[in-house]
């Protein structure tokens, strides 16, 4: 494949979040995804971009879509993928990250892939490796490939994501996805509401640029995209939200909902899906509305973009 | 070693003369050139122009130089017992002696923690040998620090405890608090208090606001600390008992306390360094150097403390000195631990307020001298005069 030359290439050395990236590194991304996106939609075959380099997933914390995602992406360019998942490895056994970060820098990779539970913890490991680091989630920290991948999809049915009404909805408070989600559409010139129970809405969140709503219906008044939210209750010690069933009266996604946004709305989750707990099962499944299978497959399309871009001919 | 005079140190040359520095003095808050006589570690005479045999004194030329009280820190968290890899009491009383700390009162936070009178009593022996700064200690309020029940405060007085904190934990049950305030006004305790809320401040790492949204940490709301000042408060009017709040960090705290001293409770608190020289921008990037309890606040908070040293609502500055070993602190910022280092730059740090500030150079010097020894009850520590 040849690269267009519309951007020279993607700046930084890491991929650590969305935060602080300038549009043009943005767009570059995206649109290389595009062009990626298309080659899977027609061809089956592997490529060779990144033929004898190798890649390591390292995931501190259980994931399937993401990890699979990566690792697909990568043997579609074919690299080597390593998978380290954290039970089998010897943080176990108490190695501190840095230790770990180090010894997998020994082996010379030529990019590292983290996911970590804590915020913070992938800016720490790349300080201590030689080569590029894609962050796959730090805590309620980022998570730039979601929020790229998520763009990638609104953009093919949307046209544009400049001037957009799209609205978070849920547990912002512990989500990376809504943190990266809100910087990356917030340069891409989209305007950016949240939505949830003020228990999951971060304190002045205000001042990165959204407008915060408690109420379903007003905040999604006219909105063009809806990004619903898992509620994670594996982050939650202590009442956030009293019970599911009012969860979902209140902020749970249904048909009825959905007719407050625009008349053509898209629902978006980045999964795994709580089916009635935020979003309606019947909903999830409608593919005219929601594009939650097409962000799985625009998500290896914008890891291959990653992989490429981070990955620099030495 | 010598028990009945646990502070000679015959290593040391024993007569000295320290001529024409300018000696503060913040009982008087003075500046005065004059000589300084000392004779077998005791300050013998104070005026202009001694004159004593050469061959006796060593002579020190202090002209341009000032010559202050030694440095009294009332917050210092020593590892020993308990946390050697972090710090020994050796090396605190280095750091302490190189940062002109010559008197220092540490927490009750080692393991096991000061609740009874045979750890001060361990840790008086070893500050002994190591003879360099005086080491002081404070007793826990409550057994094993765990806030439940309180200790023999009155025993480990005697023993030498200056007063009673819990240390780095809060006493947050407000019934404890309250027995614990209520018996040392029996006896004119001192009771120091960590404010934080514990159940409010769970799992925070840094203040609560726009950059730990977008850090995506837990905070820790300002309002946790004032809250438990404002309830004690109350406590303090029923029972009359001292009572000092340690580490301020927030605007809300300086206001209570400037209220409270106005209605003439007996309070008195601190704050560290961090709080007045820092905020919570030093924390980007995930610096763990900088994570503190309480955490660095906001800049209008930092302004707030400043204002609160200068209008004496703040008592007393202290180092908050709690080293940690590297490990500790090369960590995702969740699993780093709280704390820094404090006992050498303390003077510095302090000074920089009488630069910056316009704070009176004898003002400074009695915050971190003749405030904290008068609330901690040492009085002949404090003195520069014969």
């Amino acid at each position: 494949m040849t690269e267009e030359k519309v951007f020279k290439n993607y700046p930084h050395k890491h991929l650590l979040g969305i935060e602080g990236l300038l549009p043009d590194s943005i767009n570059y991304l995206i649109n290389l995804s595009k062009k990626y996106a298309n080659y899977l939609e027609d061809n089956n075959q592997k490529l060779d971009d990144l033929k004898n380099k190798t890649c390591i997933n390292l995931f501190f914390e259980n994931s399937t879509r993401t990890r699979t995602s990566f690792e697909l992406a990568g043997k579609k360019l074919g690299a080597d993928m390593l998978n380290i998942s954290v039970g089998t490895s010897s943080i176990k056994k108490g190695e501190t990250l840095i230790d770990t970060a180090m010894t997998l820098n020994a082996m010379q990779p030529d990019l590292i892939v983290v996911r970590h539970n804590d915020a913070g913890a992938v800016k720490l490991l790349s300080e201590k490796v030689n080569c590029g680091v894609i962050n796959a989630g730090d805590g309620p920290h980022e998570h730039p490939t979601q929020a790229l991948l998520d763009s990638l999809t609104i953009l093919r049915r949307k046209k544009t994501i400049s001037g957009l009404k799209v609205a978070i909805c849920g547990d912002i408070m512990h989500s990376r996805v809504a943190r990266s989600n809100i910087h990356l559409l917030n340069t891409l010139g989209a305007e950016v509401r949240v939505i949830g129970p003020a228990t999951l809405i971060p304190k002045e969140i205000e001042s990165m640029g959204v407008k915060v709503f408690y109420k379903m219906k007003e905040g999604l008044k006219d909105v063009d995209v809806i990004i619903m939210l898992r509620l994670q209750l594996e982050r939650m010690s202590g009442s956030f939200v009293p019970s599911i069933r009012e969860y979902f009266r209140y902020y749970g996604l249904n048909n009825e909902k959905l007719k407050y946004a625009h008349s053509d709305a898209l629902v978006l989750h980045p999964g795994p899906m709580n089916r009635g707990v935020e979003i309606d099962s019947e909903l999830a499944d409608d593919l005219d509305r929601s594009a939650i299978f097409e962000q799985v497959q625009m998500g290896v399309a914008v890891r291959m973009a990653c992989l490429k871009a981070l990955i620099k001919d030495k | 070693m010598n028990l009945k005079n646990p502070f000679n140190n015959s290593k040391l040359p024993i007569n000295y003369l320290l001529k024409n520095g300018s000696v503060i003095d913040p009982d008087k808050n003075t500046i005065e050139k004059k000589d300084v006589l000392i004779e077998g570690k005791i300050i013998k005479d104070l005026k202009k122009n001694i004159s004593v045999d050469e061959k006796k004194f060593k002579i020190i030329d202090c002209n341009n130089f000032f010559i202050s009280p030694g440095i009294v820190d009332m917050r210092v968290n020593i590892g020993e017992p308990g946390f050697e890899h972090k710090e020994t009491i050796k090396s605190a009383c280095k750091a302490a002696a190189s940062g002109g700390v010559t008197s220092m009162v540490c927490m009750p936070n080692t393991y096991p923690a000061i609740d009874q009178p045979a750890i001060i009593q361990s840790i008086q022996r070893k500050a002994r040998e190591v003879s360099l700064s005086k080491v002081f200690c404070t007793g826990c309020i409550t057994r094993g620090a765990e806030g439940n029940e309180i200790c023999e405060l009155q025993l480990m007085r005697e023993f030498g405890a200056l007063g009673f904190t819990d240390g780095n934990k809060c006493v947050s049950n407000a019934r404890v608090m309250k027995r614990a305030l209520n018996y040392a006004k029996s006896f004119d305790g001192l009771v120091i208090q960590h404010a934080e809320e514990p159940e409010l401040s769970q799992g925070g790492m840094v203040n609560e606001g726009e950059f730990a949204t977008r850090m995506g940490l837990t905070g820790i709301p300002n309002y946790s600390e004032s809250m438990i000042i404002e309830r004690d408060l109350w406590l303090v009017r029923d029972t009359k008992c001292r009572y000092h709040v340690s580490h301020i960090s927030t605007k809300e705290s300086v206001e209570i306390i400037r209220k409270a001293k106005k209605e003439g409770l007996p309070i008195t608190c601190d704050t560290a360094p961090p709080y007045f020289m820092l905020n919570e921008l030093s924390l980007e990037n995930y610096r763990t150097f900088s994570k503190l309890s309480p955490p660095l606040r906001t800049e209008e908070d930092r302004n707030n403390i400043i204002n609160g040293i200068l209008d004496g609502t703040v008592d007393v500055i202290a180092s908050d000195h709690t080293p940690h070993d590297q490990d500790a602190k090369r960590l995702p910022f969740n699993q780093a631990e709280f704390g820094g280092v404090g006992l050498e730059t303390l003077l510095p740090m302090t000074l920089n307020l009488v630069k910056n500030y316009n704070l009176s150079l004898t003002k400074a010097i009695s915050l971190i001298t003749k405030n904290p020894s008068e609330i901690l009850g040492l009085k002949p520590v404090r003195y520069l005069q014969i």
